[in-house]
């Protein structure tokens, strides 16, 4: 799962494999920080009392 | 007594009702909570599982629900990406079921790989030659989107939807919601299809083993083609189900006629590929392998596998279904569509069936026999389990969430004004809590 772990091999199918993985994750936690950072600010400015 | 947590305007049954049917469910949790207790703490020999059979009821019943799950990914597809804004009002119960689909499908996996403490073994020391990893790991990222997808729900619940960051979080998930939907089709394009290719690739057996594009069997797009056909399906089986139980219309006809017509062509093209398949399969793949087409139908006494299978596969359940579902009239009648979409989801689950159970009990060596197998009562309660977790989680949801937003539109709140309304022609279809106890709504053409 990583290049630390003993049977990592740089090739072809790590790098795809993983890349894909890591990519689709990379997303879903920049997504994600994304909107709980944002929701923090937009909380802090006095937003968030009427129904979007 | 839980009034404040309803959604506002909404009618639901009385905290009794609903608490007698959350405890009738229960029963069959509870069994299949003691089932796994069992499988948990005395191991595999729980259940009837063998050499011939190391894939058996708990990877067929994941593989139908990962089938049927692929509504969540695909409608979100339609709504987000190809821009089908109509679908917007079925999403979020398209997320709901998937969402408890994936549960299920990882709970399950939970109990097959009989030691779960080592299951993380899958993701830390990765086979990337391994179907079946990225399976795993498909698998586990899109229940992650799905999370995603679900949580603004909960945050929209009325109660919490009052603290302001919630509110915000809701609201920014939404803006940003087409990403998450994004990344969820692409889990789900490979896992479905990987699902597909592992029998694909076998070849030491000639029942499940197709030719392909380069490391891609011909299975692997099937899978992904008919849960992307067959998942909308089991959406609008449960949209309609939800309707008869909660006896009001959820969903206006125009969207559920939308979904069903996408599915409809889409089952029509994944039925005709299949067809073809099967008689590519049958007239060169299998020969090569020295099998004739009726080795894998005839002579298995003790077994249900006859021809029957493929028939009601390809026939009963497929072509069926898409001539109903592509056509206006079909759609539009109540009764068609209830048949419509409970075949498709029955075809799904038949081809899971035969290309999981059936490819391991066709002999394939000249000593051997066709081999049978029946589930233990701890693998049919297990089974069981996550349906009845399900379909209480769907019942809180419903409940306490906003999940269908033409709710109000189509059962105003009772009073003057409304009653009014309802002799407008426009109002048609809304007034269904008033209907007898027991008595479904209507169906409307």
């Amino acid at each position: 799962m990583f290049p630390f772990n003993f049977e990592w091999i740089w090739d072809a199918g790590h790098m795809l494999f993983m890349g894909g993985l890591w990519y689709a994750l990379s997303i879903l936690g920049l997504g994600l920080t994304y909107c709980i950072l944002k929701a923090a600010y937009d909380s802090s400015k006095g937003h968030g009392a009427s129904h979007h | 007594m839980d009034s404040a947590l309803i959604p506002k305007g909404v009618k639901r049954c009385p905290t009794w009702q609903f608490l007698l049917w959350i405890g009738a469910v229960s029963v069959v949790l509870l069994w299949g909570v003691l089932a796994m207790v069992l499988v948990y703490f005395k191991g595999l020999n729980q259940t009837n599982m063998n050499n011939a059979y190391g894939f058996a009821l708990w990877i067929w019943a994941d593989l139908g629900i990962i089938a049927l799950g692929g509504g969540a990914f695909f409608t979100g597809f339609l709504r987000y990406i190809v821009g089908k804004d109509e679908l917007k009002n079925i999403v979020n119960f398209a997320v709901l079921v998937g969402f408890y689909c994936y549960v299920s499908a990882l709970m399950i996996l939970g109990f097959d790989i009989g030691q779960p403490l080592r299951g993380w073994f899958i993701f830390w020391h990765a086979n990337v030659h391994s179907m079946l990893t990225e399976v795993a790991f498909c698998l586990t990222a899109y229940l992650g989107v799905l999370t995603i997808e679900y949580v603004p729900m909960i945050l929209e619940n009325r109660q919490i939807d009052k603290v302001p960051f919630f509110h915000n979080l809701s609201h920014n998930m939404h803006e940003i919601m087409a990403v998450f939907a994004a990344t969820g089709a692409f889990l789900s394009f490979f896992h479905q299809g990987s699902l597909g290719g592992v029998p694909g690739v076998m070849f030491g057996r000639p029942f499940g083993f197709r030719e392909g594009i380069f490391v891609w069997p011909w299975t692997f797009f099937l899978f992904t083609w008919s849960a992307a056909a067959c998942g909308p399906c089991f959406t609008i089986l449960i949209t309609k189900i939800t309707e008869t139980a909660a006896r009001k219309k959820l969903v206006k006809d125009n969207v559920i006629e939308l979904l069903a017509k996408i599915s409809g062509w889409m089952l029509a093209a994944y039925i005709t590929a299949k067809i073809i398949d099967t008689i590519y399969w049958a007239t060169v793949t299998a020969p090569s392998k020295g099998f004739t087409f009726l080795d894998f139908y005839t002579n298995n006494p003790g077994s249900w596998y006859g021809l029957w299978i493929l028939i009601a596969e390809i026939g009963l359940c497929g072509i069926v279904p898409a001539a109903i579902l592509i056509t206006d009239k079909g759609r539009k009648n109540q009764a068609t569509l209830w048949l419509a979409v409970i075949l498709a989801v029955v075809g799904v689950c038949l081809n899971r069936w035969v290309m999981i159970l059936q490819v391991l009990a066709i002999p394939v060596l000249t000593f051997e026999t066709w081999a049978l197998y029946w589930p233990s009562w701890q693998e049919i309660a297990t089974t069981l389990l996550p349906v009845a977790l399900g379909t209480i989680a769907i019942s809180i949801s419903y409940r306490y969430l906003p999940i269908f937003p033409q709710e109000l539109e189509l059962n105003p709140p009772e009073s003057p004004v409304a009653e009014a309304a309802e002799v407008e022609p426009e109002a048609e279809g809304a007034p269904v809590e008033e209907g007898p106890v027991g008595e479904p709504e209507p169906a409307e053409a």
